[in-house]
């Protein structure tokens, strides 16, 4: 099978892989780097468990081919920790107020909301939800995951 | 005010740091050294003989290391009724039927592998609608029973029948009456992670299943009989659960995909996984149970109800899961949702060539709730009684023993209609037929257990270290339910310790005594009441311990305080009192004096007991260990079909404002309130979180999610086409949670984990008839059936 070899930055660090050229980015992460934090719920985009932060944009890596990678910036949920191994603002939010229940969309709602944030750092209610349209969650309504958004998005 | 430190209280579930860094390890993520993929080949055809397989092409594919069909297998019979093979070699009866599979070196070479498989077929005619099927000379899905007898009939040999009172005089003594004809359809329980196991023998031929299930030993059970009869017979089989991506009914019986997942693993010698993507989860995997009933409900001139008969078909589908029995679920509320003397109900499930169907959450109750709740609406108005009114003359009542034979014990139904008219603005807001409208349903749904095998037990071991840490074992799942943190705070709570002492250890048949399943809503009630009676006994094991060793080790505090400082004076103490365990108890870590529970010396941290007691050499050793097995005194339902089958049983009422635009038919739901009698909230926050996602299911239940078949095929099978609700779908819900306590939970809970979800939809087409006068009784209410309605009401 075809290779493509593509080299880009991962949570920070520069990374090189070598992979068939149909796999794309959520691929590449699970199988090539071991973060398997971004899932995949459907494969096709419409879910939104596989999504990760590419140069600053939240995009559903499930359909993101690889070749497309060369040279980006790519964060996961693996990735937004401090140094010190404190949680990001978000993951103690949506701990603290319930916004995961089993967990297999929490990744990328936490991603799609770190996108959000990033760049808008005082959202409305309106903006969170637009942020996490793309993100389905079948135990929460939404809800708890609104409200720790938006928890914070205050700290 | 109760003085618990721990239940009742929103401690936040930080113990779950995994889910938000990524770290946890669910099946997608689970790999094992030398593992195979398996992929299976589904049928062509809704009904057909198979005619020829060719797995030639496949077999030669480089990377392949199994490709099985329904002859390279044991022709043994599994499901429920025992009415399918794990591969179908004659005939399909359905789409999702397995038809073969294959195991390989990767996901893409077993797909390719698949591709490859040559089926022949000859079409046979099938039959898709229940009542068709019902119908002499309709074609026959299955022409053979288990025991391998001609079948003449394509209905079920499972008679759901209920009799109560008296129907005729029931009927005599009312004053009005209402008939409707009443459908739900399928919907598909949408876990975000898909399906999935992990099949592995040793060289032995020990089993051990990574799996999803949420009912670890009866999945145990059904592969030790299909080891017994497949040569394996007296092989070991252990059961693991990785972290569960959502459940909502799907889990609960062994699907055909966990017996393909073994085969194939037996078959290679390697490890295999089998994990569905989005596709198959929507064409392969049993959705919720459809539906038709026709109900008739009467009431007096007082309007009380006077009886309610109810004959309901459902379509089963090909083969026999647990959507079969859903019929003992709809029971309840038919039986016993309000207060109602006589009671006829009919259920009769019929094969079909359609998908075969399984659990939700809220199994059979959602679909009659929806027949009940819109015809008492119905009656009330015929009545001339306001729909809230009627069902508070109707309300369960504490005390009340239903023609079920359920006992009510707790009931905080008064309180949950009264809080949603208020709430709602029912008063102000009922009867305008202005677009707007309100609407309410209520519901009851076992919460205390459900006895639907012999046991309905839970067990839970629970052991302390010299550090002061608790492990628990449990029985159950977790599958995203908050119970890591729920049973923490129960345990610390009852054993005196922290939260954050405690680790909870799920899902192992290996580790952990039986449980029958973390379904029904029965978790927290169940594991609640097992983890309070085995931290009664560690904890007496515990204050054993301090009696011996407390008064030593307070003597030697002194000692080294005279050490330190010379013109310290012992105190004159009588330690006879802290000599016996008797005179001792645990709280928030510390081990104090019952009597006294601020003496300024007979108080000390725990791990500093354990520390001394715990393992310390021959003789003197102990361990601090205990387990519990909790089987409440409930009872299987008998011949009748009556019998208090759960402990205590959840109320609740939601009421729901929408706005309809006549134009489009689109309903908007401008507030929904769920009023919920859970007992006591354990975990305020966490509970909140059972409802408000149940409540967005219950929403998509009444107005968006429908699986389209045409003919037996799942047309769409993807979440473009298939309408589960988002984010942009702003549903504003306020939670009313009513606390009356329960004398049987486990400080006094409730299960509250299907509630919310089963009344939603009456509520949301009661509220539609208030706003435009249109009632619509087939689920779920779109626009165009909103619009179509209104066309025929001109």
């Amino acid at each position: 099978m075809k290779k493509v070899s593509v080299s880009f930055t991962l949570n920070g660090d520069p990374v090189t892989a070598e992979v068939p050229v149909t796999w794309t980015l959520l691929k590449t992460l699970r199988e090539t780097f071991e973060f398997t934090g971004a899932k995949e719920g459907c494969g096709v985009g419409e879910c939104g468990a596989c999504t990760v932060i590419v140069n600053g944009n939240a995009v559903n890596s499930c359909i993101f081919p690889i070749a497309e990678i060369e040279g980006k910036s790519v964060v996961t949920v693996e990735g937004i920790a401090d140094k010190d191994g404190n949680l990001h603002p978000l993951q103690q939010a949506f701990l603290e107020n319930n916004g995961v229940q089993c967990g297999f969309c929490t990744s990328g709602m936490i991603m799609s909301a770190k996108a959000l944030l990033d760049n808008n750092p005082n959202p409305t209610e309106d903006e969170i939800r637009t942020s996490i349209a793309g993100n389905l969650c079948r135990c929460t309504g939404y809800v708890q995951i609104v409200e720790a958004i938006k928890m914070a998005a205050k700290k | 005010m109760s003085d618990h430190l721990f239940v009742g209280k929103s401690i936040p579930r930080t113990i779950e740091t995994d889910k938000v860094t990524g770290r946890a390890v669910y099946i997608d993520d689970f790999k094992r050294p030398g593992m195979l993929y398996g992929k299976i080949l589904y049928s062509d055809y809704a009904h057909a003989r198979i005619k020829r397989i060719d797995t030639g092409k496949a077999e030669k594919l480089p990377g392949v290391r199994a490709v099985l069909t329904g002859k390279d297998i044991p022709d043994v019979r599994v499901g429920f009724l025992k009415d399918q093979t794990v591969l179908k070699k004659d005939v399909v009866r359905q789409f999702r039927d397995e038809v073969a599979a294959v195991a390989a070196i990767s996901l893409e070479i077993a797909q390719e592998a698949i591709d490859l498989i040559e089926v022949e077929y000859e079409e046979l005619p099938a039959v898709f609608d229940p009542v068709e099927a019902m119908k002499e000379g309709a074609p026959l899905v299955h022409e053979v029973d288990a025991r391998g007898k001609p079948v003449r009939t394509n209905i079920l040999p499972l008679p759901w029948k209920f009799q109560a009172g008296d129907i005729e005089q029931g009927l005599k003594e009312s004053a009005f009456t209402v008939k409707d004809n009443v459908s739900t359809t399928w919907v598909n329980q949408c876990c975000m992670g898909t399906s999935g196991c992990i099949a592995e023998f040793d060289m032995n031929k020990n089993l051990t299943l990574y799996n999803q299930t949420n009912v670890i030993f009866g999945d145990k059970g059904r592969i030790s009989e299909y080891f017994s009869q497949i040569g394996l017979k007296g092989k070991k089989i252990r059961v693991i659960n990785p972290i569960v991506g959502g459940s909502f009914g799907t889990k609960l019986d062994t699907d055909i995909y966990e017996f393909i997942c073994i085969q194939l693993a037996l078959n290679t010698g390697r490890p295999v996984k089998i994990l569905f993507d989005r596709e198959e989860e929507f064409r392969a995997l049993p959705p919720r149970q459809p539906a038709r009933f026709t109900i008739e409900q009467g009431c007096d001139s007082e309007g009380r109800l006077t009886f309610r008969k109810i004959e309901a078909i459902l379509d089963n589908g090909a083969y026999t899961s647990w959507g079969a029995t859903t019929p003992s679920v709809m029971m309840m509320p038919v039986s016993s949702l309000y207060r109602v003397p006589n009671i006829y109900y009919q259920a009769t499930c019929v094969y079909t060539n359609n998908i075969y169907c399984q659990a939700m959450r809220g199994y059979g109750n959602p679909q009659a709730s929806f027949a009940v709740e819109t015809s008492m609406d119905t009656l009330a108005e015929k009545a001339g009684i306001d729909p809230a009114e009627f069902r508070m003359i109707n309300r369960n009542r504490p005390g009340d023993l239903t023609p079920m034979r359920l006992k009510i014990t707790s009931c905080g139904l008064e309180e949950c209609i009264e809080s949603v008219k208020e709430s709602i603005g029912w008063g102000e807001k009922k009867g305008k037929k202005n677009g707007r409208g309100v609407g309410m349903a209520s519901l009851i749904h076992v919460a205390g257990g459900a006895r639907v095998t012999l046991s309905d037990g839970h067990g839970i071991m629970v052991k302390v270290d010299e550090n002061g840490f608790v492990d628990v074992i449990e029985s159950g799942t977790d599958q995203g339910q908050g119970s890591p943190t729920v049973i923490s705070q129960i345990v610390a709570e009852s054993l005196g310790f922290r939260p954050e002492d405690v680790s909870v250890i799920f899902g192992d048949t290996a580790l952990s005594l039986w449980d029958a399943g973390t379904h029904a809503s029965r978790h927290t009630f169940m594991a609640g009441n097992a983890a309070i009676r085995a931290c009664e006994k560690a904890k007496k094991q515990i204050l054993e311990m301090a009696a011996d060793y407390m008064p030593q080790l307070i003597k030697s505090g002194f000692k080294k305080m005279m050490k330190k400082n010379p013109e310290f004076v012992e105190p004159e103490l009588d330690y006879s009192l802290i000599s016996d365990p008797a005179n001792l108890d645990i709280r928030d870590r510390m081990v104090f004096l019952k009597r006294d529970p601020s003496h300024p010396h007979f108080n000390m941290e725990v791990s500093q007991i354990l520390r001394r007691g715990l393992h310390v050499g021959t003789g003197e050793s102990r361990v601090v260990a205990a387990e519990a097995f909790y089987d409440p005194p409930t009872e299987t339902l008998d011949r009748e079909l009556k019998g208090n089958l759960s402990m205590t049983y959840a109320f609740g009422t939601t009421g729901v404002e929408v706005e309809v635009d006549r134009e489009t038919g689109e309903v908007k739901i401008l507030k929904l309130v769920a009023a919920h009698d859970v007992g006591k909230a354990m975990n305020p926050t966490l509970l909140l979180g059972q409802v408000y996602g149940a409540v967005y299911t219950g929403v998509g239940y009444g107005l968006t999610e429908e699986i389209k078949l045409e003919k037996g095929r799942v047309m769409n099978p993807n979440f473009l086409d298939y309408k589960m609700l988002t984010a942009m779908d702003v549903i504003p819900i306020e939670p009313v949670i009513v606390e009356p306590g329960d004398e049987d939970g486990p400080y006094g809970a409730k299960g509250v984990g299907e509630p919310g979800l089963v009344p939603t939809a009456p509520a949301i087409a009661n509220a539609i008839y208030d706003a435009i006068g249109v009632r619509i009784r087939d689920l779920p209410i779109t626009p165009e059936k909103v619009l179509e309605a209104i066309k025929n009401s001109k």
